[in-house]
């Protein structure tokens, strides 16, 4: 069962509970911030985008201290998978559980539109179903999703190769016109030492289904889905 | 006991209240006594043009609001529409275009809350929004600071609400730099037994407040910003505009919908203009109950407000709602869980009274019917503007010819109105809700439906909103008639069957004869055309006084039309989607530069008779796209609209999804002159891409719709000439894009 965590304010909760649900087939379940457990049977969780508590102070910064969050943390340090997309992703900076940061876009504007972006490793729990140097089309939605790390940190990180999506052009080669938002060395997702915590800007259940601009999403949650089959995090 | 300070009650203050002289002598004579402060309050914001719609009721009767799929027409928050298998769609487009000019951000972001509310009141979940909003030219820079603001406060708002704004028009003309105009609309779906209104029935049950906390802010925006002109101390009024919070709203809405899944609440209604006078006032008034409240109840979050602050702060995210009495447990408890307010402030009545104590004291005892229902109906005098027969004249011999009619169609590209909004939309969320079938930039929108559970169903909504404002000052009947055929003509070229509409109507001062008789014809217009179309007008609103120092806008009706689509997936898109289909062109091209773009933007004139409209021949152009499309002939089907036929098939070459671009080669009949055929307006038209153009021709044939075949797509250019000789045009289809795409953001950007 897929955990989705529902903070006031989410608002790709039902999205993402929906491609679980009707798309892969899986059982997913809402649960409230307020809990300070996962339900039973849990075998991954979903932070899913939105503005929780109406990310009025910093992106993510009030929800990293609801009740449910602990719980999240100790599903993580067991080893569970955890998938944070958008203000997700925000969420699991903020609450240190990934590095770096996530500031206002380079252009001030919230940006949202179809992006590239291209898998640099397919060996991790949230890639398997796409090749390493595989372009995939999804979509972002956000005014805060410029990654930002210091050097050294930025350095450890590809040391330790926890990029896992970059922004790029169609072909697959980088330019500063294919990097919506201004983020450094072109992050668009990055996964812990570990490799079972990983977030990303762009919105993999917002392209499920070919009819509605694309599908490159499952890729995403499909590898997760495959994951959480092979019994990993139990 | 606390003591009020009140200034005297008497006719000068009621004046100051925008109250006539004959309105203060109704009020005395209904009461019997001079109002209380409080009272006059209540009386100045129920009594306003915006609130009361005295000046435009008696025109809005005559439009037709009834047909078999509508649920719920005008009067109610929103309209509401059947779509069949017990599901409703229930939208309606409001304007708030004077605190969208003081104060765009916050103006713009509590329009869309605003509709918002009008929708989910309902019980409806909005799915989907769209906005028209206009300015004066963008080389003024006060144009640009309000262009980033209302955007900037829509996309604030609905982003964060989680509602995809999926189209939406944006457009400029010098009229509206005084007075821009910011309409919002959004469309909400129900399961049709699930329909909640604004009643307050069952004498004893409990009047709940629920929400944000009330404030200073927003009082009198109805009745003094919404009603009056601007003039230099227009700026004054900023503190007049409130301040939006898409965060409570979101937990409202959650909130609401939770609790209307229960059978503890009766009625339901939002506080809009005039916040808890106008909700309760309408809510007893439905049910023709009476309502006693006592106002220390209601949650506060300035200190020392008065019963007249009280009575008429427009403090945002708010409702009022009514529950079975005994319920009031299991209302706390749902709103408790959202973190937001649910308080008991009163309780409904048999007595048609609305009571209001502050401090032990009654502040407030007037009758509910006589202030709700007999406000004023006004029968303003109107008058065809002096300058309107000056304004038709066009000679279109002593029109100069285009001397390179490939050039004509890149500045037309490259115009503000005419380019791409791709830098206005980009900043909304399109996609939240998993829904959108087709974004902005197409000629309509299109949106899945599925069942609150989530389960989809095979419907699809199609959305447009549309209006010529030019047109409607040349011809405000012909415009309006105009405005309904677009909009429907959009809607039908997704594959859709257009259902029925909203308006927003923008006018001036309607003190003034010409801007009553601009408003009258064209709600005559807009009657007309929704009757001959079968397209019922089920909600709507006025919008007066759209001037500044004098000088009003253009009258501006805007119509948004919505269509069923049913299954969703047989659409069209309104790009080439491949080389090597048969282009095609529906309806009939004749000589009509009047009110063109072309004619404004090459030859600077803004005259002529705008082009007819032939609502017969619309009728059979949609019956036409609907079967071409559903039996999947027709891929691209793309209204010929701004700009003309060069610019639609430009814009067929260019505007597919991920930088798709196919070319075309087409030849046109040389039977009126180029500029005509190639930018003139004539109504009625649709640029298609057929897979199968013998039964196309077939399928028109039957409908009556003449049809020309133009030519095919493919290649890299889109060429358009006479049927022999050199191409008039011959352009890179990269080249003609890239002008197109830089239109709006290099004006915003390199500014």
């Amino acid at each position: 069962m897929f955990a989705v965590i529902q903070f006031p304010g989410s608002n790709d909760d039902r999205d993402m509970a929906f491609a679980v649900k009707s798309v892969l087939g899986a059982e997913a379940r809402l649960v409230w911030h307020r809990q300070a457990e996962l339900p039973a049977g849990t075998r991954a969780v979903l932070l899913p985008g939105g503005f929780s508590y109406g990310d009025y102070l910093r992106c993510g910064a009030m929800a990293r201290f609801s009740p449910v969050m602990g719980a999240v943390r100790r599903f993580a340090e067991a080893g569970g998978p955890v998938l944070g997309t958008c203000n997700g992703f925000q969420v699991l900076c903020e609450a240190r559980m990934l590095p770096g940061a996530l500031l206002r876009n380079r252009g001030l504007h919230f940006v949202c539109d179809w992006v590239h972006v291209r898998v640099e490793r397919d060996d991790t729990l949230f890639t398997t179903r796409a090749r390493e140097g595989q372009v995939l089309r999804l979509p972002i939605k956000h005014g805060e999703g410029r990654y930002f790390a210091e050097p050294d940190e930025l350095a450890r990180l590809e040391a330790n190769r926890q990029v896992l999506l970059r922004y790029c052009k169609p072909d697959g080669d980088f330019s500063e016109a294919a990097n919506p938002n201004g983020s450094v060395a072109h992050v668009a997702g990055v996964v812990n030492v570990r490799g079972n915590v990983f977030g990303l800007m762009p919105h993999p259940e917002h392209a499920v289904d070919a009819r509605l601009g694309g599908d490159d999403g499952l890729r995403v949650l499909g590898s997760l889905l495959d994951a959480v089959a092979r019994g990993t995090g139990r | 006991m606390r003591q009020r300070v009140e200034p005297t009650v008497d006719r000068a203050l009621a004046r100051e209240h925008g109250l006539t002289d004959g309105e203060w002598a109704r009020i005395l004579e209904l009461l019997g006594r001079a109002p209380t402060f409080p009272e006059l309050g209540i009386f100045s914001v129920m009594w306003s043009e915006h609130c009361s719609y005295k000046s435009s009721k008696r025109h809005l009767l005559t439009l037709p609001t009834e047909g078999e799929a509508v649920l719920i027409g005008p009067g109610e928050n929103a309209g509401a529409v059947s779509i069949g298998d017990g599901l409703a769609v229930v939208f309606k487009i409001e304007s708030h275009n004077h605190p969208s000019f003081i104060e765009p951000v916050q103006g713009a972001a509590t329009g869309v809350g605003g509709i918002l509310r009008d929708v989910f009141t309902m019980g409806a979940r909005p799915i989907a929004s769209l906005d028209s909003i206009r300015f004066g030219p963008l080389e003024d820079p006060r144009q640009r600071w309000l262009l980033r603001g209302v955007v900037d406060g829509i996309g604030g708002y609905g982003n964060c609400v989680g509602v995809p704004t999926v189209g939406g028009e944006t457009t400029f003309h010098p009229c509206y730099r005084g007075n821009i105009l910011v309409n919002a609309f959004n469309l909400g779906v129900v399961e049709t037994d699930r329909i909640f209104r604004a009643r307050a029935s069952g004498v004893g049950n409990p009047v709940i407040y629920v929400g944000s906390k009330t404030g200073r802010d927003g009082i009198h925006g109805a009745s003094l910003l919404a009603s009056a002109e601007f003039d230099e101390e227009s700026e004054a009024k900023r503190p007049t505009v409130q301040v939006g919070d898409p965060f409570t709203e979101k937990c409202l809405i959650e909130a609401c919908l939770e609790l209307m899944r229960t059978d503890a609440i009766v009625g339901i209604q939002d506080m809009g203009a005039a916040g808890l006078t106008c909700s309760s006032f309408e809510m007893a008034s439905c049910a023709g109950t009476g309502i006693e409240m006592d106002l220390d109840r209601v949650p506060q979050r300035a200190a020392d407000l008065t019963p007249y602050e009280l009575l008429l702060s427009e403090s945002q995210e708010r409702m009022l709602l009514v529950a079975r009495a005994g319920q009031e447990e299991r209302v706390r408890e749902i709103f408790a869980r959202w973190e937001l307010e649910a308080v008991v402030v009163g309780r409904v009545t048999d007595d048609g009274r609305m009571r209001v104590r502050w401090h032990g004291d009654v502040v407030v005892d007037i009758p509910v019917d006589p202030v709700s229902r007999s406000a004023p109906v006004l029968d303003r005098p109107a008058r065809e503007p002096a300058d309107l027969r000056e304004r038709q004249k066009l000679d279109p011999a002593a029109l100069a010819p285009e001397e390179d009619l490939a050039e004509a169609l890149e500045a037309l590209l490259d115009s503000p109105n005419l380019g791409s909004r791709g830098w206005v939309w980009r900043q909304y969320d399109q996609l939240v809700q998993g829904s959108t079938v087709l974004g902005p930039g197409g000629d309509a929108a299109l949106v899945r439906i599925r069942r609150e559970d989530g389960t989809p169903t095979r419907k699809g909504i199609a959305l447009a909103v549309d209006c010529n404002p030019r047109w409607c000052w040349l011809d405000p009947y012909g415009g309006a008639l105009a405005a309904v055929a677009e909009a429907a003509r959009n809607v039908a070229c997704t594959g859709a069957r257009p259902l029925a509409l909203t308006n927003c109507l923008n006018f001036g001062n309607p003190e003034k004869p010409e801007v009553m008789w601009e408003f009258r014809e064209a709600v005559r217009g807009l009657g007309e055309a929704a009757r001959q179309l079968g397209t019922p007008v089920v909600s709507g609103n006025v919008s007066f006084y759209n001037e500044t120092a004098g000088r009003s806008i253009y009258p501006t009706p805007t119509v948004a039309m919505v269509g069923l689509l049913e299954p969703w997936e047989r659409h069209a898109v309104s790009h080439f989607p491949a080389p090597g289909l048969s282009v095609c062109l529906l309806g009939e091209t004749r000589e009509e530069l009047g009110g063109s773009e072309w004619l404004a933007l090459r030859r600077g004139l803004e005259a002529g008779v705008p082009p007819a409209v032939d609502l017969e021949a619309e009728r059979r152009l949609h019956r036409l796209l609907a079967e071409a499309i559903g039996a999947g002939n027709v891929r691209c089907a793309h209204d010929v609209s701004d700009g003309g036929l060069a610019v639609a098939l430009a814009e067929c070459t260019f505007t597919g999804p991920a930088g798709l671009r196919v070319g075309a080669v087409l030849s046109l009949p040389d039977a009126v002159r180029p500029e005509a055929l190639l930018f003139g307006e004539s109504t009625g038209r649709v640029v298609v891409a057929s897979q199968n153009a013998e039964e196309l021709v077939r399928l028109a044939a039957r409908q009556r719709v003449p049809l020309r075949h133009l030519g095919e797509t493919g290649g890299e250019r889109l060429v358009i000439g006479p049927p022999a000789g050199t191409p008039w045009i011959d352009r890179q289809v990269t080249g003609l894009a890239r002008i197109w795409e830089r239109a709006l953001s290099r004006r915003l950007e390199e500014a």
